[in-house]
């Protein structure tokens, strides 16, 4: 794939990065703003009303029909966090027309709508039309609700709540249930006005197409959005207390879910990062690491035991589904990994496999649209604009010592435990 | 060396069916970094009862058994596994087991042959212990516990079981804890025997690699192995009725909110159209009458009926072929009745020219956006191929559908005496 290129259009930072590795152009607008508690269901339903309407489509059915027609063009918004910020995420995929019989150029319609849908959205001076904001609070709601019918998905939100329940990283992305329901027209206009305004606004295209077939929409787009500054996004540090705290929770379910939540004091802007995603790695993200072998493959405890780095904010956490009764044992075992970690009990073979497994997960990751899309979005957040090849150097030249430190700086915060109610496991 | 290109797509394929029956399959793509590659076996959870390898008298095996072979294939004779060999190359590798296909799997983007030796090795060569058999068990179990808790699990394989009487797709694929503690490893190796002979597997790669080259390595690796004549086997699975089981079924466990499927059981006849343009054409009628641009959608999400977790999905392998519709709802008996409201209402008027256009432009569409990933291709024109058809045929055949074939399929699929519906719901916890 061709080297990421930069201009501005107005407010808007474009990346444009053509391919012909792939059959479809992909296109991702990020707007980015501080993760706070006041404004997440806020920010979190006009994701849900702007992509129920523009002033061209006004429902849901007429833009589905334009994408259709557009061969079943993908389009959606979502919302999500990146460490402490509120990101709102729209992404379109339409087909190239090289592939399909009699067509003209498909991406400058794709692109055009995408951006209609921040610039001329559905409302009148009295606001977003009402039915379509009771429509969206309603299915946003049931989300909410749903969160905990997903019990792995559950239970790590639980833990970052329980863990960060003073910092912003405890919100979570769609807000709660209350904040929603209260949310009136005005407010939400206000909120629209604001992310024009003040938020960070992010477009990625990387497809077959030309630069020429996407100018013109992009530039009387730009004009609209905000001042093109960045926002800032440092996170804040928190060390981790002095008594690790620990939380249980009961609910009607054959499996346990026990998650340790970590703190570790480099972000994706440190230069410890790379060091980090290592140690990570020899902890719990692959099939050789400590977690997986010793959890599952030598006490047969758990079908997953496995560690994710949060790089946006330095937590670390380690999860495994196991029976109720053995939680003690399980508990004490993980944490036992990392303890080897830091007395250096680490294998040479250990180190360079985990090595490996990164190196390649960065040249898969860059074979997708959307992954290639995400590595970009990274250095745009941390500024760190790492290529490929950086990214693969800096994987080389971690080394024991390194990894022995950055373990030592790992310290566990919280424990929680979602667990079978008595008599129901 | 065979080799078929597909103009409209751009897309070239390279094959050989090799002295063992092993059929291989190439894809070339220059420009990506990663190799992926699928080995996999004609069979599944489905086949329990069939003729062991040089027997002819039927075999009954516990539930679960396939997809407990494919967790032991991993381990060595010298207690290495292939999880290690293939992460010392920085590759990454998996399995899956469905109601019909085991299969093994591996990406990674550097020493390309030698991972794909390391999978055709370590699928070919079994070696299983009793303890190590037992120590499965423990992992297994909590494979299966953790589907326990899966609403969407339970709501799905709820409706399997109420569609079908005596079809074994009604069993949970891994089994249950206590089915899989009868499981030794002689069974395992009649198993393996019986199913995991090259002329009923296939091998596909797809990446950077020179198809000549790939093929030469493949039969170099085989012919250095023996295996034993291929033997015809018998598989059965039982005689199922025409109509459903249960028309209707409610489960109950810790939910928020109420899931809810509505399915349709496909009968044990000739299908009107052959395999292929079969089951793109019920995808595409569930597509024209519940997909995200049709009037039920729109009425049901605007009630707040259903959110985006709604589908609606068609299902054909060896033996059985189902619809499914539905997801979470905070009303399962409005969704129900409007889900059957709009079949009668189609049955009767039958389909629109403009809907049927749009729904085959959205599904070319998507298609094209499928092709995009290596593992959508090897691990679909593996799935094609096994049931005899061709996955690059997908266009073309979607562009020759007419409204006559989609009415009928339209009149023969969707019948109440072959349906059934699935709640699942709030235990009060």
């Amino acid at each position: 794939m061709a080297e990421e290129e930069q201009f501005n259009a107005g407010g808007l930072r474009v990346h444009w990065q053509p391919s012909d590795t792939f059959k479809t152009t992909t296109i991702v607008l990020h707007v980015k703003a501080p993760l706070e508690a006041e404004t997440a269901a806020s920010r979190s339903l006009l994701a849900q009303v702007l992509q129920a309407g523009t002033e061209e489509l006004p429902s849901r059915r007429k833009i589905r029909y334009f994408l259709d027609d557009l061969y079943g063009a993908t389009f959606y918004a979502d919302v999500g966090k990146k460490g402490e910020n509120h990101v709102l995420t729209f992404v379109m995929e339409v087909a190239s027309e090289k592939y399909l019989q009699n067509e003209s150029p498909l991406l400058p319609k794709a692109l055009a709508f995408l951006l209609s849908v921040i610039q001329k959205p559905n409302r009148s001076e009295k606001g977003f039309p009402e039915t379509i904001i009771q429509e969206e609070k309603q299915v946003l709601m049931q989300r909410i609700r749903n969160i905990v019918d997903e019990k792995t998905r559950y239970a790590n939100i639980r833990m970052l709540e329980e863990m960060c329940a003073e910092e912003p990283f405890g919100v979570h992305p769609f807000g709660t249930a209350e904040e929603l329901e209260a949310l009136t027209n005005q407010e939400l206009q206000e909120t629209f006005e604001r992310m024009i305004r003040n938020d960070q606004f992010d477009l990625f295209v990387t497809g077959p197409g030309t630069k020429e077939e996407i100018t013109d929409a992009i530039h009387s787009a730009g004009e609209n959005v905000g001042s093109g500054k960045t926002v800032a996004s440092t996170a804040t540090m928190h060390d981790a207390p002095a008594q690790v705290n620990e939380v249980v929770e009961k609910q009607s379910i054959q499996q346990a879910k026990l998650h340790l939540g970590f703190r570790v004091p480099y972000t994706v802007g440190s230069r410890e990062y790379t060091g980090v995603l290592v140690t990570n790695g020899i902890l719990g993200a692959y099939p050789h690491s400590k977690l997986f072998v010793n959890v599952r493959e030598k006490e047969s405890l758990a079908y997953y035991a496995a560690s994710r780095y949060e790089p946006y904010k330095g937590i670390v956490f380690a999860m495994a589904g196991i029976a109720p009764d053995q939680y003690e044992k399980a508990a004490r075992i993980m944490q036992e990994q990392l303890e080897a970690m830091k007395r250096g009990d680490i294998t040479e073979e250990e180190l360079t496999t985990t090595k490996q497994m990164l190196k390649n997960q960065i040249l898969e990751q860059v074979d997708s649209a959307r992954g290639a899309i995400e590595m970009n979005y990274q250095n745009v957040l941390s500024g760190a604009n790492r290529t490929v090849d950086d990214r693969l150097r800096e994987i080389e030249a971690v080394d024991m010592d390194t990894v022995i430190s950055i373990a030592k700086a790992i310290q566990l915060d919280t424990v929680y435990l979602l667990t079978a109610e008595e008599g129901t496991a | 060396m065979e080799k078929q290109h597909y103009e409209q797509i751009d897309e070239t394929i390279y094959m050989e069916r090799l002295s063992n029956g092993l059929n291989v399959y190439v894809l070339p793509k220059a420009d990506h970094n990663k190799t992926f590659s699928i080995f996999t076996t004609d069979y599944g959870s489905i086949d329990q009862t069939f003729t062991p390898i040089n027997s002819d008298q039927m075999l009954q095996v516990p539930d679960g058994i396939a997809h407990f072979l494919e967790h032991k294939l991993f381990e060595e004779e010298d207690g290495s596994d292939a999880f290690d060999m293939f992460s010392k190359r920085g590759a990454q590798t998996n399995a899956f087991t469905s109601f019909t296909r085991t299969a093994y799997l591996f990406s990674g983007t550097s020493e390309v042959e030698a991972n794909v030796e390391t999978l055709l090795d370590f699928v070919q060569s079994p070696y299983f212990t009793e303890e190590t058999v037992e120590n499965e068990k423990g992992i297994i179990g909590q494979e299966i516990n953790m589907y326990n808790d899966d609403a969407d699990w339970r709501l799905f394989f709820g409706l399997i079981s109420a569609l079908y009487k005596n079809n074994p797709v009604r069993i949970d694929i891994a089994g249950t804890v206590q089915s899989i503690d009868d499981i030794t490893k002689d069974m395992l190796y009649t198993c393996y025997q019986t199913f995991y002979h090259p002329s009923n597997m296939v091998l596909f790669v797809v990446g950077p690699v020179d198809p000549e080259e790939t093929i030469q390595l493949v039969k170099a690796n085989q012919e250095q192995k023996s295996f034993p004549e291929a033997d015809t086997l018998a598989r059965t699975y039982g005689a199922e009725p025409q109509e459903s089981f249960e028309r209707e079924k409610k489960i109950e466990m810790n939910v928020q909110t109420p899931k809810c499927l509505l399915g349709y059981k496909e009968p044990n006849e000739q299908y009107p159209l052959p395999g292929l343009a079969y089951e793109l054409g019920v995808q595409l009628l569930l597509d024209v009458m519940f997909g995200l641009g049709s009037s039920t959608y729109e009425k049901l999400y605007k009630e707040g009926v259903i959110d985006n977790s709604f589908s609606a999905d068609f299902t054909m392998e060896r033996s059985f072929g189902f619809s499914a519709i539905g997801g979470d709802t905070k009303d399962p008996d409005r969704l129900v009745s409007l889900l059957n409201e709009t079949v009668d209402a189609y049955q009767q008027q039958g389909l629109g020219e403009e809907e049927v256009r749009l729904a085959k432009k959205r599904k070319i569409g998507t298609f094209l956006k499928q092709l995009n990933s290596p593992e959508f291709i090897a691990t679909q024109f593996t799935r094609y191929e096994m049931n005899g058809d061709t996955l690059f045929e997908v266009v073309p055949t979607l562009e020759k559908m007419t409204i006559g074939d989609l009415e009928n399929i339209l009149n023969r699929h969707f019948r109440p005496e072959r349906s059934s519906v699935v709640k699942v719901e709030g235990d009060g916890s």
